[in-house]
């Protein structure tokens, strides 16, 4: 893991980069959503489309996540290089 | 001796679980709820070798916790019932989200079997595994099944049959949470096993991870047992403990270790020998949920969706009309002419049903768009591309399925409502879905627009009612967002399955399963419905007269006179009618709308039986102007109702308000019965009965009075 990158919202990844997450900020809900989803601290995905601010699809191995409005702001990653 | 065992089939959604139910069982199933919930439980009956087994399908669900009613369904089925053993579904090629749920069962401590199925696809994307590593990593005998090819369901019973025999030489390894974790665990449930009550069912170990996992559902049964106070207070400690260690919630820790497991685990028994970058679903989404292009082709398919089933229902529609026209006029002649005996087959039953009938391709055809839309995997994108507005509204992306599903019924839309898992956008979905005008509505507008707009405008005023309906339950979801229930909606995240192409049995297959639930009411409650009109309108059967119409036909001259006459007689005696007593008492109400016919008010009361009801009711109490010989039709009847001056009773915007009171008042009985059942208390459903008279009324009223003002009257 290349730890020199920087830790940035989701909402800020160009769609084809891979990822890992590092941290779920706001509420329970999301994070516990997250987990079932299996995307934990240390998970890798990739991000295949953004939507605008917000919306966003990820590819984590082979199935594809829709992330709602609002949620990509609150998912801290960094770029796998 | 045959020996009974049961089976729990678990799994994620999309994993294929289902058909391997359906492998397994073939016919032989029973579709139930479980006790206390509307969650759908299937049942399936085999034999295999000398045991019976039973097999009962859980909801499909991505963990166990106590997030949403489905996976708390799932968790107390096995805890509870203890099936014998639990088969889990897992979808290969996703392989370590799926075996979340299956590690969560295996702390359960119950004995398991996963089923690796869709193996073929995850060898086409390169995935190999190394079964019997993973088979020892986790301590769970597996067998690789494809299921929509049949493949290896006997092994998979033989496996679950040998683990049961206890022939199985294979032990789960316990899922060490790290030093700190393990602690307070230790403390915990060496003081929630002091209590053998609430230790009977669940291991000490479980429960205690659990209250860390901060886990509703087992706090509050914690909390009444007795050592509850102890262990709740020891626990938040812990939790506070750990919290400023580790600077994140236990539960967090906890999925992190799950999750260090599983891919522990993963990466020792699965290789990838080609990583797959865009596959064609991934193309297809670069245009379907593409910026722009999304929301247009979105709203492109569902006027397709809409178009496909009217254009291609109407002549079957028209059809049915013609032929119970003719049934009720050949069985009419059978029995004896003008006897109760002869009204209540022809009125009664032959027209209150083919009412019914008339409008199963509808219904059908629906059902068969949306099952297409669903099982193409484009469904879930369309809850996503509709997330940011439903957002806008107060509601979830998830609440649009629901209430699209309302369109055709609202029973199966709102039972829909169990997959939103925060209570606030439960609620306000459930309360709307009312208001997305569904299939048993149709039958009005088709009624009247048929009678009082020109073929031309058909389209557009059957389009701009259902507008109406959504908009107005975009309004009062805001309104009920804004006011009843506050607080901010549950974050988005859903699983885009893949695309795929239905197959035409599939359709059918749930077409058909969709279109029975609707038949089903129709046989059963409709009928009644309509037979209880029935009995409204002809009793009391022989009511005092204001005139002796029995001398004044036999002193009448010629067969035109006699016919007026009788025609007269028959209203009369409809207007005295129990119906015609409660129309006439509520005709008041009606009049601002522009509502001036008492049967429509009896016909609005047997539309909350079944809004179909309200078309048969009307094709009864109209029935009696129809003059001898001439086939059943109710919109000529309709067209020729004269005021007392002698004014058409219905204008094209009477009409119009008309259709827009039967879509937003009263949902059905059916619908009332569901949302008492869904929301466990009759609170709700007598709320529902106020408020969607109260808008309809409103709305009916703007329309109707702005139409006046507007000159369109």
């Amino acid at each position: 893991m290349n730890k020199n990158k920087p830790v940035i919202p989701l909402s800020l990844v160009k769609p084809g980069t891979p990822v890992v997450l590092e941290g779920i900020t706001g509420g329970l809900g999301l994070r516990r959503r997250m987990e079932g989803m299996g995307l934990s601290r240390g998970s890798r995905f990739t991000v295949v489309q953004n939507l605008g601010p917000g919306p966003c699809v990820i590819a984590v191995g082979e199935a594809r996540m829709a992330l709602g409005h609002g949620m990509s702001g609150k998912i801290l990653v960094r770029e796998r290089g | 001796m045959a020996k009974g065992i049961k089976v729990a089939l678990a799994g994620n959604p999309n994993s294929g679980k289902s058909t391997i139910f359906n492998n397994l069982t073939g016919i032989r199933q029973h579709v139930g709820n479980y006790p206390g919930v509307t969650v759908e439980k299937k049942e399936g009956y085999l034999s295999y070798r000398d045991y019976d087994i039973t097999i009962v399908d859980l909801p499909g669900t991505y963990s166990l916790t106590a997030h949403s009613l489905d996976e708390i369904v799932a968790r107390n089925f096995i805890v509870d019932e203890k099936p014998d053993v639990v088969i889990d579904v897992i979808d290969t090629s996703n392989l370590e989200r799926n075996l979340y749920l299956a590690v969560q069962i295996m702390e359960l401590g119950v004995p398991l079997v996963l089923a690796m199925n869709m193996a073929d696809l995850a060898k086409k994307r390169g995935i190999l595994i190394d079964e019997d590593k993973l088979s020892r990593l986790l301590g769970v005998p597996l067998v690789t099944t494809v299921a929509t090819k049949k493949l290896h369901m006997n092994q998979l019973l033989e496996k679950a049959v040998t683990l049961i025999e206890g022939k199985s030489d294979l032990h789960p390894p316990v899922i060490r949470y790290g030093r700190e974790v393990e602690k307070q665990l230790g403390r915990l449930s060496a003081e929630i096993a002091r209590d053998s009550e609430i230790t009977r069912h669940r291991s000490p170990r479980w429960l205690a991870l659990k209250i860390l996992e901060g886990d509703s559902v087992v706090i509050d049964r914690v909390k009444k047992s007795a050592v509850g106070e102890k262990v709740l207070s020891m626990s938040e400690r812990g939790i506070a403990y750990l919290r400023s260690i580790y600077g994140d919630d236990p539960e967090a820790i906890i999925a992190e270790r799950r999750y260090g497991f599983i891919s522990g685990a993963c990466d020792e028994s699965m290789k990838r020998n080609f990583e797959l970058r865009h596959n064609t679903s991934d193309m297809i989404d670069t245009i379907l949920l593409n910026r722009l292009l999304g929301l247009p082709i979105f709203f492109f398919l569902i006027w397709l969706t809409f178009k496909f089933v009217f254009s291609l229902s109407a002549p079957l529609i028209h059809g049915i009309e013609i032929l119970f026209g003719y049934l009720g006029h050949l069985v009419g002649l059978l029995l004896p002419e003008g006897s109760a005996i002869q009204s209540l087959v022809v009125d009664g039953v032959i027209g209150g049903v083919g009412s019914v009938i008339v409008f199963i391709p509808v219904i059908y055809l629906l059902y068969f768009a949306l099952s297409f839309l669903e099982d193409s995997g484009y469904l879930s994108r369309a809850a996503f591309l509709m997330d940011k507005f439903m957002h806008k509204i107060g509601l979830h992306g998830r609440s649009f399925i629901p209430m699209l599903l309302g369109f055709g019924c609202s029973l199966p839309g709102i039972m829909a409502t169990r997959t939103i898992e925060d209570e606030n956008d439960r609620l306000t979905t459930l309360l709307v879905i009312p208001f997305m005008s569904c299939g048993a509505r149709l039958p009005i507008y088709i009624l009247f627009i048929g009678a009082f707009f020109s073929e031309k405008d058909a389209g557009n005023i059957l389009f701009l009612i259902y507008f109406i309906g959504i908009l107005v339950a975009v309004v009062m979801a805001k309104i009920f967002r804004s006011y009843l229930f506050r607080g901010k909606s549950a974050p988005f995240v859903m699983e885009l399955p893949p695309y795929r192409m239905p197959t035409l049995k599939g359709l059918v297959i749930h077409m058909w399963e969709k279109g029975v639930l609707y038949l089903k009411k129709a046989g059963t409650v409709i009928f009644a419905g309509c037979v209880l009109m029935w009995f409204l309108s002809n009793f009391p059967m022989n009511p005092s007269y204001s005139k002796d119409y029995d001398l004044l036909i036999r002193e009448a001259k010629g067969e035109r006179q006699i016919a007026e006459l009788e025609r007269d007689r028959n209203m009369e005696k409809m207007k005295k009618s129990y119906a015609g007593w409660v129309g006439k008492t509520m005709a008041p109400a009606f009049k601002p709308l522009g509502l001036d016919d008492w049967r429509v008010g009896v016909g609005l009361v047997g539309g909350f039986v079944a809004k179909e009801i309200f078309v048969a009711t009307l094709g009864t109490l109209y029935a009696v102007e129809v003059e001898e010989g001439e086939p059943y039709s109710l919109r000529q009847a309709l067209k020729r109702a004269r005021r007392s001056d002698g004014d058409p009773l219905y204008t094209p915007l009477v009409a119009f308000s008309l259709m827009i009171f039967c879509l937003l008042y009263l949902p059905c009985v059916a619908t009332i019965g569901v949302i008492r059942k869904e929301t466990g208390s009759w609170k709700w459903p007598l709320f529902t009965i106020a408020y969607t008279i109260g808008v309809a009324w409103i709305v009916s009223f703007l329309i109707y009075q702005g139409g006046l003002l507007l000159g369109l009257g």
